[in-house]
């Protein structure tokens, strides 16, 4: 294929004429040549880390023939001075839909539509419209000569394009910008498989989120594996290629550094090869992306200055914005300081090298820019015959005024496959003093030469006389403006001198005499330090937490949660993560004591039911098993310091309820600091959302007919789910007991993520919160778990609990409940405030959840309301927010009460806890200090510094503005999609 | 669904009702003993409060012989009764189903419109509020740029005009602002646009006021002018609502120079960077909402909870509300959550008293229990702004002493004996 395209090169050289492919017709005589180049006196960036002064470089065809600084320039060459100027490998741009057809429209989501259930493509593809692998960009490119002469002006020569479509986007093609016929353009045919979470143009349905794209992958790669064994009875086209071209790299796009993190850990399962294409946030993570030890193209993106000029509109813009807008423009100094490889493109071409002065001007060093346009993309590509300008390399160079990165510098011509391109004119006077003479005139003026720009001024400062110059080809026009009389002249341009047209008149000549004085520069400017990153990329990331590991909190309350009761004048000492002694004046050395005198200490609060800390919250598809809470954690979420403000320390983050069966729980604790991985409990049991009623029934919208409509079919979701999840176990079973022999002969079963966690449940290894309301339902989905011979873990809302708690009990089922939602829709109608106490007397296991990030941090006073409502103890009321939930979790051993041994999840309140006027003061997840009331107000002054700060360094900013304005924050509830329901008028 | 409801009435009466509106009071009620919260930031301990024909006629420490009906509350707590601004109460029952939800006029001007007919009396929502100590409620229309008008009505009636307390006492407008929100589904974010018809919106809301001024109902026929002109006469408010900081300075400097006296501002954290402009301005405020997350992500983590704090410790009249209607009940905690972030707790009772009824215009005989105003109060066993405490023992609006008990009561008390508990 190589040999072939370089025959086809050749042939294409001087592509001014039609390209003579070997099998088209010459219509004339054959025109075919073989020049040599040899540009002399240049100096040569064979990459980007060796430079050659006075060097020169040979070129024949398309083939760099030889470079270096002792070269013998062949006869017959044609010689190239490039006295002054700079030559570069050509750049490759690692992401373009070059010569592709543009992607079609992302297809719009509604709430109320009728859903699109399955693939809208005609053909033998996919079932899912998402997956596009047998896409090849080659099959549809085409050159585009005008976008190439832009590509060209920024130096690019090679171009990676693909088809920014779908979830799995079938693969690119690599191309030349030679100008030459589609068949001598390709560089590649096949190049990378490309990837990202985005479903793009699917009218399908599922799937809507991150977590929901996630399991997608999973499957197909599953899919493809099962499908390249031969033993399919169908044919499909995106699976076939996705085994056709396993062994190629893939390319995934990202939306921002979490996606990139869940990205690596999916192609770690799969063992995939991958280069990601980050959206430019790495800096909010940089050690997360360097453990992945992956290769990123990055976009020159940097947030737009906000104008904070107006106090008002300054108030509106929160300092996370702000230090965005920082620390964004140094994403690649801190790539750089951290070892981390990358190429770069540009996010606008139009100010392509103003964003790569900008990102110079931070501290990246010339030399690491000109690597990742250069032999970064080369390497990723594999392609060694790109990215430099050794012998053998293609010729794709470009010439230079100036260093190409110089706000001065600028591209003279493009050099693509051995062909030139004329990019800008090259200037033949160089800054410096000029001797004018001109009817007698004898004047000393000084040029500046910007790129191009002539600026001609007298050397003697007193001088008034003006001076105006253009330079256009070889002539230059050039006005002499000495108070009303101006004086226009005509000249012939040579290198640093100008003459008068020989035999025209007026005669006048200049000539450059000298260099220009050098100016002291004595403005030193302030070296701009890298910004320090707050991890997490928060306001509340500022400030670092305590370091202390061991605390005596003194002489307070202690609210046990076990036959203890409530202890008073108690010491608590914790130390490395757990409860060490409960006692009356323990004598013991600790990091920090701490008076409790009047305060309340408690186990922390967790929240069974909450959906922060999550980047989406529901994905659609009816049986929803297989997707991850996990996948779709976001540390960085402020929600996760707001909830350890109210004490809560733990909480099950789950799916929505858009789903009879819903997505795998993610229980975390509030590691405000941590990593989303280290968010997460370890060795807690799994547990899976499932959901009854309205929401799963579509009930607000009118044109769903998306099964199940009613709660009839709610329940044939159930029995159809579990029957065959049944059914896949006898499957594999009867697959896994065959000899190797008759594997061999035998059909593997495909694997189901879907059916392994369905399975999962009735296995009794997967645990189910169940979203549920009215009675009728809960009894029959308690029904449908007896049949199955397991246990539903957890109702969760419940709000009929009370008409069933004695079933409840009887099945052995928890709740976890609100204390006085009702009235939002028909099947909370009858949601009464006395529920959880009714639950609580007849013997259910019973807790008070959020689901609303804002309620989360008052749980203990959701609790306070069976007091109010249905008496409760004080301390029967708040085991409903912290023992309780932690046995519906499965965490009682470890969480849940002040027990020598438990965890140090605790938390010291101000008050009685169940009080109205009790406020956290101090939270403690794992012995650790992560919320401190005393430290409010310190942190408050830091944030109003901060902001202080950045708003006169926007101020100062010369940089264009935009209008500042506050997005409002999103909220994440059990039905959101977009988490923006609140204002959108779509009701809960 | 009717056959649902029919099915419900006969298996028990009370069920799905609410409960039968308390006759007038016939005899005068004494209480001695009782640690007596005025609402005007007042509190008299071990005190007696008497009334007669619904009002008020002893408050205070008297030296009299206790008659034989006299009650002996032991150190019980008497409070005004709660009054709830800026609410949908009356007019949304179940919020996912439209036939239930009468809130929201089509249309971008309707000052004419007035909440007090649709205002459901038989609704379950208002006995939930009055067991939580709730009396009084500003029952009001919602979107568009001139919503329409409010009423104050007492929660326990036998219909609308039994209920209305202050009939069309304001017109709510929605102040526009020059930026705003917009979900974009095609590439699902949400991004703040800038508003293209704010200058348009900005007319339809000048205009209406400008020609109201001059307006004249004997020469034509404009029921919309005609609702918005008493506004100069003081005789109705102009609530304006915005979150906004540009435009709560534009609003009210645009209504203050045309005349408009009666301006209450319903707003939220906006408000903190012009305070010192609110304070001048002289408009009282209503905070939307206390439970609220902070507004932006490096905002206080208690944010929500000390706007009103902090409008208050400026000098500002200011009451407090709640959004929505499956929450409101919970307004007496939401006072309490500002005591715990720095208020006096007698001043966090007032906001919800004697300041609602000031700002709402109905101080002459609501919001403080002093003598000659209406004996609209609550009895309770503890601190009224403590779930613990907020345990009602009796209710009284004008001396009239109203079942306390609805539904939910009816459904607890019914599964308790199911379960034998």
């Amino acid at each position: 294929m190589k040999k072939i395209i370089l025959i086809l090169s050749l042939l294409a050289y001087f592509g001014a004429q039609a390209n003579p492919l070997p099998t088209a017709v010459v219509n004339g005589s054959k025109d075919e040549r073989h020049v040599i180049y040899a540009f002399v006196n240049a100096h040569i960036y064979i990459d980007a880390n060796t430079e050659l002064e006075d060097a020169t470089l040979l070129v024949q065809d398309n083939e760099i023939l030889d470079v270096g600084d002792n070269i013998q320039v062949p006869d017959g060459a044609i010689v190239h001075d490039l006295d002054g100027q700079n030559i570069y490998p050509g750049f490759i741009l690692m992401d373009s839909d070059y010569g592709l057809s543009e992607a079609p429209q992302k297809a719009p989501f509604t709430f109320f539509g009728k859903e699109i259930m399955d693939s809208t493509i005609p053909g033998a593809v996919n079932t899912n419209e998402a997956i596009k692998a047998s896409y090849n960009a080659i099959n549809e490119f085409h050159h585009d000569a005008k976008k190439a002469k832009a590509l060209r002006k920024l130096g690019f020569s090679t171009v990676l394009s693909s088809k920014h479509d779908g979830i799995m986007r079938g693969t690119s093609t690599l191309v030349s910008l030679n100008d030459a016929a589609d068949q001598s353009s390709i560089v590649n045919s096949q190049q990378a498989v490309h990837l990202s979470f985005d479903k793009g143009s699917s009218k399908q349905l599922y799937p809507i989120s991150l977590m929901g794209a996630s399991a997608l992958l999973r499957q197909t790669w599953l899919d493809a594996a099962w499908y390249g064994d031969g033993k399919e009875d169908y044919t499909d086209l995106d699976l076939q290629a996705l085994n056709d071209n396993k062994p190629k790299q893939n390319v995934f796009e990202v939306k921002n550094w979490q996606q990139a993190v869940l990205a690596n850990k999916i192609a770690k399962e799969f063992n995939k090869n991958i280069v990601f294409k980050t959206s430019g946030d790495s800096y909010k993570h940089v050690d997360a992306i360097k453990k992945m030890n992956r290769q990123l193209i990055v976009p020159l993106s940097f947030p737009k200055t906000p104008d904070v000029s107006d106090e008002l509109d300054a108030w509106n813009v929160s300092l996370d914005k702000m230090l965005e807008w920082e620390a964004a423009p140094y994403n690649l100094v801190y790539l750089n300081n951290n070892g981390i490889e990358f190429a770069v493109v540009p996010k606008e071409q139009k100010t392509f090298f103003k964003d790569i002065q900008k990102a110079i001007k931070k501290g990246l060093p010339e030399s690491a820019m000109l690597a990742a346009l250069t032999s970064t993309p080369a390497k990723i590509l594999s392609n060694k015959s790109l990215g430099h300008l050794r012998k053998g390399a293609r010729a794709n160079f470009i010439i230079t005024q100036g260093g190409v990165f110089n706000k001065n510098g600028k591209i003279i011509e493009n050099w693509v496959d051995g062909k030139r391109f004329t990019i800008n004119e090259k200037s033949m006077l160089d800054s410096g003093n000029y001797q004018l003479d001109f009817a007698g005139l004898d004047e000393k003026l000084t040029l500046v030469n910007k790129a191009g720009n002539l600026s001609f001024k007298s050397s003697d400062k007193e001088s008034k006389t003006k001076y105006k110059s253009k330079v256009t080809n070889n002539f230059i026009s050039f006005e002499i403006k000495k108070g009303d009389e101006t004086t226009k002249l005509l000249g012939l341009v040579a290198k640093n001198s100008v003459q008068n047209i020989p035999g025209q008149l007026p005669a006048w000549s200049m000539k450059r005499v000298s260099d220009a004085e050098k100016k002291e520069k004595n403005k030193k400017k302030d070296k701009e330090l890298i910004p320090v990153v707050p991890r997490p990329f928060s306001s509340y990331g500022l400030q670092q937490p305590s370091t202390d590991s061991s605390f005596l909190i003194q002489n307070t309350t202690v609210w046990t949660n076990e036959s203890d009761g409530i202890l008073t004048e108690t010491d608590v000492l914790i130390k490395g993560g757990k409860i060490v002694k409960i006692g009356k004046n323990i004598q013991a050395k600790a990091d920090r004591t701490i008076d409790g005198n009047g305060m309340h200490l408690t186990a922390g609060i967790i929240d069974e039911h909450s959906h922060i800390a999550l980047l989406s919250v529901n994905d659609i598809a009816t049986n929803s098993s297989m997707v991850r809470m996990e996948d779709a954690l976001d540390s960085d979420d402020i929600n996760i310091y707001r909830n350890l403000s109210g004490g809560v320390t733990a909480a099950q983050l789950l799916h929505g309820s858009a789903n009879p069966l819903g997505g795998q729980s993610a229980i975390i604790k509030m590691r405000w600091g941590a990593t989303s991985d280290e968010l997460l409990i370890k060795g807690a049991d799994p547990f899976i959302k499932f959901a009854l009623g309205e929401n799963v029934k579509r009930s607000r919208s009118q044109q769903s007919i998306r099964y199940p409509l009613t709660r009839m079919g709610v329940e044939q979701v159930y029995r159809d789910a579990f029957s065959n999840a049944l059914d896949y176990e006898k499957e594999w079973k009867a697959y896994n007991k065959l000899s190797k022999s008759a594997k061999r002969k035998t059909s593997a079963p495909r694997r189901d993520l879907m059916m392994d966690a369905t399975l999962e449940i009735i296995n009794k290894e997967r645990f189910i919160t169940c979203h549920s309301y009215v009675q009728s339902e809960i009894n029959m989905l308690m029904k449908v778990a007896d049949d199955y011979d397991f246990k539903v873990n957890t109702f969760t809302h419940i709000l009929e609990g009370y008409k069933v708690a004695d079933k409840m009990l009887a099945h052995g089922v928890g709740a976890s409940t609100f204390a006085d939602w009702w009235s939002y829709k028909w099947e909370v109608n009858y949601a009464i405030p006395y529920n959880a106490s009714i639950m609580t007397k007849v013997g259910v296991t019973t807790a008070i959840n959020s689901d609303d990030a804002e309620m989360s941090r008052r749980l203990n006073q959701e609790a306070a309301k069976s007091i109010k409502y249905g008496g409760l103890s004080e301390q029967e009321a708040l085991k409903m927010v912290t023992l309780n939930p932690a046995k519906l979790l499965h965490l009682d051993d470890r969480m849940g009460s002040i027990k020598v041994g438990k965890d140090a999840d605790i938390v010291l309140w101000s008050d009685n806890p169940l009080s109205i006027y009790a406020k956290a003061n101090k939270t403690f997840v794992d012995g650790k200090l992560l919320f401190d009331r005393e430290r409010q107000s310190e942190i408050e002054i830091q944030i109003a510094n901060e902001r202080k700060r950045l708003i006169e360094k926007m101020n100062k900013s010369d940089e264009p503005k935009k209008p500042a304005s506050s997005k409002p924050p999103k909220k994440m509830q059990c039905d959101s999609i977009t988490g923006y329901e609140y204002l959108l008028g779509a009701v809960k | 669904m009717r056959i649902f409801l029919l099915l419900m009435t006969i298996s028990s009466s009370v069920l799905a009702l609410a409960p039968t509106p308390a006759g007038k009071q016939t005899q005068s009620i004494v209480y001695h003993n009782a640690n007596i919260h005025i609402g005007n930031g007042e509190v008299l301990e071990n005190a007696t409060i008497a009334f007669d024909n619904g009002k008020i006629s002893r408050v205070g420490h008297f030296k009299m012989a206790w008659q034989k009906s006299d009650i002996d509350l032991k150190g019980k707590h008497v409070y005004p009764g709660f009054i709830l601004p800026n609410s949908s109460l009356g007019l949304t029952e179940v919020g996912s189903i439209k036939a239930t939800v009468d809130v929201r006029e089509t249309g971008q001007n309707n000052a004419n419109v007035r909440a007090i007919v649709a205002y459901n009396t038989d609704s379950e929502l208002p006995p939930t509020l009055k067991f939580n100590g709730i009396l009084l409620a500003q029952t009001t229309p919602q979107g568009g740029l001139v919503s329409g008008l409010s009423s104050i009505v007492q929660l326990d009636a036998w219909n609308w005009q039994d209920a209305a307390i202050k009939t069309d006492d304001g017109i709510h407008v929605n102040w526009p602002s020059s930026m705003h929100g917009k979900f974009d589904f095609s590439t699902f974010t949400f991004k703040m646009v800038k508003n293209k018809n704010y200058k348009k919106q900005l007319e339809v809301i000048k205009s209406l006021f400008e020609d109201a001024k001059n307006f004249d109902d004997n020469k034509q026929v404009n029921l919309k002018l005609a609702a918005a002109k008493p506004v100069f006469n003081g005789s109705r408010k102009v609530y304006i609502h915005t979150n906004n900081s540009k435009s709560i300075i534009e609003s009210i400097n645009y209504f203050q120079s045309i005349g408009v006296k009666g301006l209450v501002l319903v707003s939220g954290p906006a408000t903190e960077p012009v305070i010192g402009f609110i304070k001048k301005s002289e408009v009282p405020v209503i905070v939307g909402s206390v439970h609220a997350l902070p507004s932006q992500e490096d905002r206080s983590v208690d944010d929500g909870f000390t706007t009103a704090i902090k409008l208050h410790k400026a000098g500002i009249l200011v009451t407090i509300g709640y959004p929505g209607n499956m929450g409101s009940r919970n307004l007496a905690f939401t006072a309490g959550t500002l005591v715990a972030y720095g208020m006096q707790k007698e001043q966090a009772l007032k906001l919800i008293t004697g300041n609602a009824a000031e700002i709402l215009g109905i101080d002459d005989n609501y919001g403080t229990l002093e003598t000659g105003k209406s004996a609209t109060l609550i009895i309770t066993e503890g601190d009224a702004l403590d779930m613990r405490g907020n345990i009602l023992d009796a209710a009284y609006i004008d001396g009239r002493k109203i079942n306390l008990n609805g539904r939910q009561q009816e459904l607890n008390n019914r599964f308790l004996k199911k379960y034998d508990k």
